[in-house]
């Protein structure tokens, strides 16, 4: 359901992206792997139609989104950032609401609807209990897990995650882990999601996008695609990828530098 | 409803109470001609003019407060951090140092030139604001009104020292901040930039919740951002433009009382803006009655008195965040 085509983008001249096509399919949990600055959050705000190529195309069910206003944009991609940081004291459901922005006019205040969606977010995501609480004054984890319910208040087709576990410990990203993997299976979120974890997309997507220097360099089924030498082209990294019984996935162990 | 009411008694007290003592009866008394009515020409001439201004200003420079701070996402912004109110500033300057004597509309030329100024202070602003390409952050913004700011001050010193003694009298009297305002004609002036300012307000207060928490995530949350931070910019520094030229800059008015509407509605705009426009009145106001009549007859700058209110309070909701 979102396509794109050749996508190509510069920051002031020095290039970021070169001819990336790629496609995600409705339903889909699709990760993108790689280094840092391969380009992977420039994609994501591609995607989500903060930043417009500089050549290609983005279309979501086949209608570009160069074509569609902020708002409606808005009510077809989701984001969730790596972190979210506010300067007021906003309340769980104040910020969750903020997620129904684009489906009301400018004037026009939450209504019932608005709000049992906001709380239906808040229930899906395991949120609920704090609903009163003040934003600032949760954990790494809840914080995520409360801005994961204002994407979905959205009610967008896609969901799109930059790098959703990068400041989490390790219990937090496996709670993140698995609450996305049950919203695209309880759901049918169609999840974008970027990371660094190799273990984290083994597990969690079923399809992962190798981008390097700006380039996809390998993309298809995760089985297929996260091997031993995929790493390291990617990271020029030696690594054993086996797939572990007790976890029931491939696994990747980092043995060393390869040279 | 609690601050409305306030501002309301804000309004209906203030000009009753001053160095002389008026009664109210005898202001509406009909049996009595105008010419005749000292207490009715105290009330219309002498305090209403000046308590309008109050309100005027006070609503003003807390709705620049609310709206700086939520574009820039620094709780210490206020109606002088980009500049604009030092540019008010040195109109005012230049017109008292090199004697400018006109008037338009029956505004006299240093409130002319101070409006003047905050256009130009607008002016570098909105550049700083259109140059300013996505990926660059708030913090670019904040800086260059900082140094806007700055440069504006160096300008404004350099005047005042070509300014004889009297005219530097004025200057640090202007400067001072005060409502000393004796006719409804520079009100009447200021109400078209304060409305074309709050029509541009009234569009803003989701957007600005959503700006708070990111500018990235606002957009992809739908919100215009260039479109928002250009009528948040705009308005805000024609409020403060008006504001300044009307009672010069008077301080804090526009960093405290954000945060006090905020310590009690909490953090959504669509309350905080109308909060703050009816508290930034009653405070203002409120301050302002306090100098016209704490050394009485004499009146002080409110100025004086919103910084001697103000600083200590501040510091109390710094020392209170950490």
């Amino acid at each position: 359901m979102l396509h794109t085509t050749d996508v190509s983008f510069a920051y002031r001249g020095t290039p970021v992206l070169h001819g990336v096509s790629l496609q995600v399919h409705r339903g889909a949990m699709v990760g993108l792997l790689g280094p840092n600055g391969s380009g992977k959050t420039t994609l994501l705000r591609i995607l989500a139609g903060i930043l417009t190529p500089a050549a290609g195309r983005v279309a979501i069910d086949g209608q570009p989104l160069a074509l569609m206003t902020r708002r409606e944009l808005a009510r077809r991609v989701a984001v969730v950032p790596q972190e979210t940081q506010t300067t007021f004291d906003f309340s769980v459901l104040d910020m969750v609401l903020m997620g129904r922005y684009p489906h009301l006019g400018p004037f026009a205040l939450e209504g019932a609807a608005d709000l049992e969606i906001a709380k239906e977010a808040l229930a899906a995501t395991g949120t609920a209990a704090f609903e009163a609480r003040r934003f600032s004054t949760l954990s790494g984890g809840e914080k995520q897990r409360v801005v994961i319910a204002s994407a979905l208040a959205q009610a967008s087709d896609v969901l799109l995650l930059d790098e959703p576990t990068a400041a989490l410990d390790l219990r937090y990203q496996l709670e993140i882990a698995a609450l996305l993997g049950r919203l695209n299976v309880e759901r049918g979120t169609t999840m974008v999601v970027s990371t660094h974890d190799l273990n984290l997309a083994a597990a969690l997507c079923e399809r992962i996008v190798l981008l390097k220097q700006g380039r996809v360099i390998a993309q298809g089924p995760t089985r297929e695609t996260l091997t031993a030498q995929n790493v390291r082209s990617l990271y020029d990294v030696d690594a054993d990828v086996t797939f572990h019984e007790r976890a029931g996935r491939l696994t990747v162990v980092p043995i060393g530098r390869a040279y | 409803m609690a601050f409305g009411t306030l501002a309301i008694a804000a309004c209906l007290f203030a000009p009753l109470a001053g160095s002389t003592r008026i009664h109210l009866g005898a202001v509406f008394d009909r049996s009595i001609p105008y010419a005749d009515n000292i207490d009715a020409q105290i009330f219309f001439v002498a305090r209403l003019p000046r308590v309008l201004a109050a309100a005027l200003v006070g609503s003003a420079l807390a709705l620049s407060g609310v709206v700086f701070q939520a574009l820039l996402r620094n709780p210490l912004a206020s109606p002088d951090t980009l500049g604009v109110s030092a540019g008010a500033s040195l109109g005012a300057m230049i017109a008292i140092t090199f004697g400018f004597d006109f008037s338009l509309l029956g505004i006299s030329a240093v409130p002319l030139a101070s409006f003047a100024g905050s256009f130009g202070a607008l002016a570098i602003v909105y550049g700083l604001s259109a140059a300013r390409r996505r990926g660059t952050s708030a913090i670019v913004l904040l800086l260059g009104g900082v140094t806007v700011q700055a440069l504006l001050s160096a300008v404004i010193a350099f005047v005042q020292y070509l300014a004889d003694f009297t005219q530097t009298f004025r200057n640090v009297r202007w400067l001072m901040g005060s409502l000393d305002v004796a006719s409804y004609a520079p009100i009447w002036a200021s109400l078209l930039p304060l409305a074309l300012a709050w029509s541009g307000f009234a569009t803003l207060p989701r957007a600005l919740d959503l700006i708070s928490v990111g500018s990235e995530s606002a957009a992809a949350r739908g919100v215009d951002i260039e479109r928002a931070e250009r009528v948040a910019l705009v308005s805000a520094s024609l409020a403060t433009g008006a504001a300044v030229s009307l009672a010069g800059p008077v301080s804090f008015v526009g960093i405290i009382v954000p945060h006090l509407v905020r310590l009690i509605v909490g953090a959504d705009h669509r309350l905080v803006l109308p909060a703050s426009a009816l508290f930034g009145s009653a405070f203002l106001i409120g301050c302002d009655l306090v100098a016209r009549t704490i050394i009485a007859p004499l009146e002080l700058p409110v100025g004086i008195i919103t910084a001697l209110v103000g600083g200590p309070v501040f510091l109390w909701l710094l020392l209170r965040r950490v």
